[in-house]
């Protein structure tokens, strides 16, 4: 089992009222020196076997077309492993 | 003339939206998210409130049902298909319409009768108006507030492609006061104002919503 993780945030030119939000409440916490807060989101898919390139492909498709909607936000994908450590390069037996 | 009205889960204003269709002297005909059938409608109103509970964004997964496949289709094709509010969220996600909506830069849900200008009463929606048409609508979002590049922002305004603009004030945040708008044939209009909630004075600030859904019958008929 394998774990790819799409992180979705809005576009840096779009404007993000929940983030200004967090922001707003920082002070009152007594966080000081933070200039910016900017909120997204982290799917992680559960995959059922071994993330091959087709399935990045897939899973690229569907951040492009359900997890994120791209007039507004970027995305990212990368692969975990169980433990939840980041595996580097495009897959474990890319 | 038959205009169709899809209730997603979540929509609130579909029966407002058939009875807007009804006094406006069609025959409104309700359409269900799950089917694969527009039940030989000649046009489409998506109403508003909160399809699939605003989950992942607004109108994301209503835009993936499976009515949606077929309004896309015969949208494509040049049937008109009006969105208000969730509606027009909806069409934005499935890019009928470009630009999207995101949440007021106010952060507060806003809820009011809004004074709106139509600079577009050509599309199959508005030809009831005249242009520059002044109006006063109901308006109700959170998430209302209108975006898109700045290319894209003058390609909608050098084509006229701005249907109603928001006065005395921008009540989200939207870029360059934009209410709605409509796609290049001016058959598919979306727009975050509630011209259902405003076509008896029983229980609207005006009629003046009323013409939305008169001219749809008038703009058919002409075809």
């Amino acid at each position: 089992m394998a774990r790819v993780v799409v992180d979705v945030m809005l576009k840096p030119e779009i404007l993000d009222p929940q983030g200004k939000a967090v922001h707003g409440a920082l002070p009152r916490l007594g966080f000081d020196g933070v200039l910016e807060v900017r909120q997204g989101k982290r799917f992680e898919l559960e995959l059922a076997g071994e993330v091959t390139p087709e399935w990045l492909e897939q899973v690229r498709t569907l951040a492009t077309t359900l997890l994120s909607n791209p007039v507004i936000e970027d995305f990212a994908v990368h692969v975990e492993d169980t433990n939840g450590r980041d595996v580097v390069g495009p897959g474990p037996h890319a | 003339m038959k205009v169709g009205v899809v209730t997603f889960p979540g929509s609130l204003d579909d029966v407002d939206a058939l009875r807007a269709v009804r006094i406006a002297g069609a025959e409104p005909v309700a359409l269900w998210h799950g089917d694969h059938d527009l039940c030989g409608v000649d046009a489409v109103v998506l109403p508003g409130g909160f399809s699939y509970g605003d989950y992942l964004r607004c109108g994301a997964i209503a835009r993936f049902s499976p009515v949606m496949t077929e309004v896309v289709a015969a949208a494509r094709r040049g049937m008109p298909v009006l969105g208000i509010c969730n509606g027009f969220q909806v069409l934005c996600e499935t890019h009928l319409l470009p630009g999207a909506l995101i949440r007021n830069d106010h952060r507060r849900f806003v809820c009011r009768d809004q004074r709106l200008r139509v600079d577009n009463a050509t599309t199959a929606w508005t030809s009831a108006y005249t242009a520059r048409q002044e109006i006063v609508v109901p308006l109700k979002n959170g998430e209302g507030g209108y975006v898109a590049d700045s290319t894209t922002l003058d390609r909608l305004e050098g084509e006229g492609r701005v249907v109603v603009r928001y006065l005395d004030g921008n009540p989200n945040g939207s870029l360059r006061d934009i209410a709605g708008i409509t796609n290049d044939a001016g058959t598919v209009v979306g727009l975050m104002p509630h011209p259902e909630h405003a076509v008896e004075t029983l229980c609207g600030p005006s009629t003046d919503g009323l013409g939305f859904f008169t001219f749809a019958l008038t703009g058919l008929a002409l075809r």
